[in-house]
């Protein structure tokens, strides 16, 4: 059977959500009452989610790994949220951010999902002014626009370089509210480690206690997965260190259908890797690449004289600097969308022209800006992020340029969602990062958090109750089953079988070589015969993983190893997953970049004819292939082309 | 230049709330200056790890400085002896050759410690589950330019709102008061209009969930300015001194 249905309503695309919403099955209030929702996360998707579904009624139950929902990763995005407000009045318009998106993730997202999604980023920016999100404002006292990455209209609002901050403190403050009228429970230091499924349908879930170490277990009418990305898979990335893919990967082993696993975004400004020891990239914002240019020297003397340190940035001439973004894309310049920014950065360095120790950074020079707006223009705009570098690099970003290089920061694929954000398993959701659905095969920047917020504050809280409207007859849901006990014995089996491997490497060191395999093999340039290689390199990884991970301490008592190891168990897997995607993928569209296929100048090429459906894989056991099937992608409202930035 | 330096580490260990803790100091060699600290505490780990110890626990995500969950109190200060960031920030550079460093958890009675350096903030969700909000449900709000609010009242707005919610001012404060939070998240809302309508019952009930916590009473030390990594300032004590009064005549 068949279980992809995208449930995509019928009519024009600006009509759409609105013939949706008008016609879906609602719950009234006596019965919200007595229905159980839980919210797994606490991030833009996961706070905004449980805070609305909350005052609208619902008994929620909302799950944070860290000691606050205040500290989700969604916390950490610094430069924007867009919306299609159109107040500069420069020709912005909904159609053009659901353009602009669509184009953005290479013609790889569903049309009706980007459109409804720039529908309502609108109504977000109302709803954290409302909840007293101080964003940037004009003298006049309106609010400040910026532009982003591939758009050539300023609809990005923002607050300082900590958006990211104030939008999930807002989200934070609603979820306070609603936990202070009693309206949503929150569980904070639990981690969900496996979903209970009674007659198909997602029943509850069985959490970790942090502090405790002891399983739980919790029963709810509907479960909402809100836990971000996949991203810690590279090991390195600019993701949080406890970020993790594992409530997802549980989700798909009892499944769920995992849609577009190698669609995984490089961020072109993050600050280079600096040795083995590393543990955690930073990000810095692409907002810096509104008023920053990127550049490395002409010639490969002077690239090679910096990286002695014979030469400093600053000598170089004018004339021999290659502003290789300017050059190569004259419409779009330093503000090619992320893929492309990346990817070039990668060529220039790879050709031999890269800066610092390493080779393996560009500069991101900020002179220009100074110039032209003064220091502390630039300061105001910026002032947290260059402090944030100094801090890591001991340099002075005002004088010398700054150094970056791309990192692994975010992941367009997830748990397969349709029209509604409900997976394959009945009453199984999924929001934000987490799903799948709106960015295709790139992130434009300040998409994600409105993406997340969207999803949150203004879709899920109606597709829910669709779904929900059915259930009312359901009584809550009782943990004792028989379907609750097996899970759980499960969990504790596989924490047993860990903690009695005591073998002789650490969970990181086992998670280093794993994101080495990854970024070398299934980063930003993969081919058929590395993917390959990376595949059966994995499998290596899993059997040293299950022979020889050496957990200390107790399984049943708070344990940051045991943590780390289950989480690392899945990452594992996932990374294989990741390379068939990318092995079964043969075009390169967006993030996704298959040597084999490419344009003569280097640039990312579709296979519309063949590759135009969402790759959805589904989980066929341990040592068995998943089978993958697909969602077509029929584009009725916009043409595909070739993505130019160039003019 | 940053270069390699070796180093003592004097760790505050404590199995469980009820344990009595104790310091433990561990050697180590061949320390990048270019590392952050918490890399740093990622080496020991990785070597207590391989002699078959049991890691230090401590609290740290975003090692980006925004999260605030890393609450480190390094050689007698919040965050470590560098000015304006987190213990996430911290870089090996700041110390030198031969350096012992004293790491401890938070110490107050509001943040009784779980483990080793990991400490329990809970009471600061409750603080603004108490009222560090404005009271309007989700949809149905007026368009977001419908209030004007000068720029310059956005900014202080902002300055307030860049809190983390760490605690490092409750830990460096000699009476344990956590006054430079709750009145960070009562002034930025209280300067927006949005926030202006509650303002008086949110100071109200933000302070007196405070002190139900058992958080202390502010002195004006000003330690928690001199320590705090987003540079909050105490004229926001101020704010909320006014605030409070303010309601406090009204009833």
């Amino acid at each position: 059977m068949n279980k992809i249905d995208s449930k995509i309503p019928k009519g024009p695309l600006a009509e759409k959500w609105t013939n949706y919403k008008n016609n879906q099955k609602l719950v009234n209030p006596a019965n919200k009452r007595r229905l159980d929702v839980i919210v797994v996360g606490t991030g833009l998707g996961g706070a905004s989610a449980a805070a609305t579904l909350g005052e609208q009624g619902f008994n929620v139950l909302n799950f944070c790994i860290q000691d606050s929902p205040r500290r989700a990763h969604s916390i950490a995005a610094q430069g924007g949220i867009n919306a299609a407000k159109n107040y500069p009045n420069d020709g912005d318009s909904v159609y053009r951010l659901f353009y602009d998106t669509i184009k953005g993730g290479d013609y790889r997202a569903r049309e009706a999902n980007v459109y409804r999604l720039a529908e309502v980023s609108n109504e977000i920016i109302d709803q954290c002014v409302a909840q007293g999100v101080p964003f940037a404002r004009e003298y006049g006292g309106l609010l400040s626009n910026r532009s982003f990455g591939g758009s050539q209209v300023s609809r990005t609002f923002y607050a300082r370089g900590q958006t990211g901050q104030q939008l999930l403190l807002g989200a934070y403050s609603a979820l306070s509210r609603a936990v202070n009228k009693k309206q949503v429970k929150l569980y904070t230091r639990y981690e969900m480690v496996d979903l209970v499924i009674i007659d198909g349908r997602a029943r509850g879930i069985i959490a970790r206690n942090l502090i405790t170490g002891k399983l739980e277990r919790f029963g709810a009418h509907a479960v909402v997965i809100a836990t971000g990305g996949y991203g810690n898979a590279f090991f390195l990335s600019t993701n949080a260190m406890t970020s993790n893919g594992s409530a997802a990967w549980q989700c798909y082993k009892k499944g769920a259908y995992f849609a577009n696993p190698c669609m995984t975004q490089i961020h072109p400004t993050c600050i280079p890797v600096h040795g083995e020891f590393q543990s955690k990239l930073t990000l810095m914002s692409e907002s810096l690449r509104n008023d920053g240019r990127i550049w490395v020297p002409k010639k490969k003397e002077d690239a090679e004289a910096i990286r002695n340190g014979k030469l400093r940035p600053t000598e170089i001439k004018e004339e021999d600097r290659d502003y290789y973004l300017e050059r190569r894309y004259p419409a779009f310049g330093n503000l090619v969308p992320r893929d492309v920014a990346s990817r070039a950065a990668k060529e220039r360095c790879d050709a031999g022209y890269g800066v610092g120790t390493t080779g393996l950074a560009v500069y991101l020079d900020f002179a220009d800006a100074i110039e032209r707006l003064g220091k502390d223009v630039v300061e105001a705009r910026y002032g947290n992020l260059f402090q944030m570098y100094e801090k890591i690099v001991d340099d002075n970003p005002y004088e010398t340029p700054m150094m970056i290089y791309p990192a692994i920061h975010y992941t367009m694929g997830g748990i397969w969602v349709d029209y509604e954000l409900m997976s394959t398993i009945p009453g199984l959701f999924a929001i934000g990062e987490a799903n799948f659905s709106d960015h295709g095969a790139n992130r434009l920047g300040a998409s994600a958090l409105m993406q997340g917020l969207a999803d949150g504050y203004f879709v899920l809280p109606y597709t829910i109750q669709n779904y929900l409207s059915d259930q009312i007859s359901v009584p809550r849901i009782k943990t004792d089953s028989p379907e609750f006990e097996k899970t759980e014995n499960e969990i504790n089996q596989r924490i047993e079988r860990l903690m009695s491997i005591k073998g002789k490497h650490s969970v990181d060191s086992i998670h280093k070589k794993l994101g080495h395999i990854m970024w070398e093999y299934v980063g930003m340039n993969r081919n058929e015969a590395g993917l390959k290689k990376a595949i059966e390199e994995i499998k290596e990884i899993k059997k040293d993983f299950w022979t020889n991970v050496r957990i200390p301490g107790e399984g049943n008592t708070l344990n940051i190893e045991l943590e780390k190891a289950l989480r690392l168990a899945d990452f594992i897997e996932m990374g294989e997953l990741i390379a068939h995607d990318a092995l079964d993928r043969e075009e390169s569209c967006g993030g996704h970049f298959r040597t084999e296929h490419q344009t003569a100048e280097g640039e990312a090429l579709r296979h519309d004819d063949e590759f135009s459906y969402v790759s959805c894989w589904e989980y066929k056991g341990e040592d068995n292939v998943p089978v993958m099937s697909k969602e077509p992608l029929d584009y009725e409202f916009i043409v595909r082309q070739q993505r130019n930035y160039k003019s | 230049m940053d270069k390699d330096i070796n180093i003592k580490v004097k760790v505050w260990r404590q199995n469980g709330p009820k344990d009595k803790g104790h310091f433990e100091v561990y050697p180590l060699e061949n320390i990048s200056q270019g590392s952050s600290f918490l890399e740093m505490l990622d080496i020991l780990n990785e070597n207590l790890i391989n002699e078959g110890k049991e890691p230090v626990v401590f609290d740290h995500d975003c090692r980006e400085g925004i999260c605030g969950i890393c609450s480190l109190y390094i050689d007698g200060h919040p965050h470590g002896p560098d000015e304006d960031i987190t213990t996430c920030q911290l870089h090996m550079r700041t110390f030198d050759e031969g350096d012992t460093i004293t790491v401890e958890p938070w110490r107050s009675t509001a943040f009784p410690v779980i483990k080793d350096l990991m400490v329990d903030r809970t009471a600061f969700d409750k603080i603004i589950q108490a009222g560090g909000y404005t009271s309007v449900n989700t949809g149905g709000t007026p368009d977001a330019n419908a209030i004007l609010i000068p720029h310059d009242q956005a900014e202080l707005a902002m300055d307030a709102a860049a809190c983390i919610g760490c605690g490092a001012c409750v830990a460096a404060c000699k009476n344990g008061s956590a006054m430079l939070f709750v009145s960070a998240k009562v002034s930025q809302l209280a300067l927006l209009p949005q926030g202006k309508v509650e303002a008086a019952k949110r100071a109200k009930s933000m302070v007196a969930k405070m002190d139900e916590l058992g958080f202390g009473n502010c002195t004006n030390t000003g330690a928690c300015e001199v320590e705090c990594p987003k540079n909050i300032s105490i004229s926001n004590i101020a704010r909320l001194n006014r605030e409070f009064l303010k309601a406090k005549f009204k009833d």
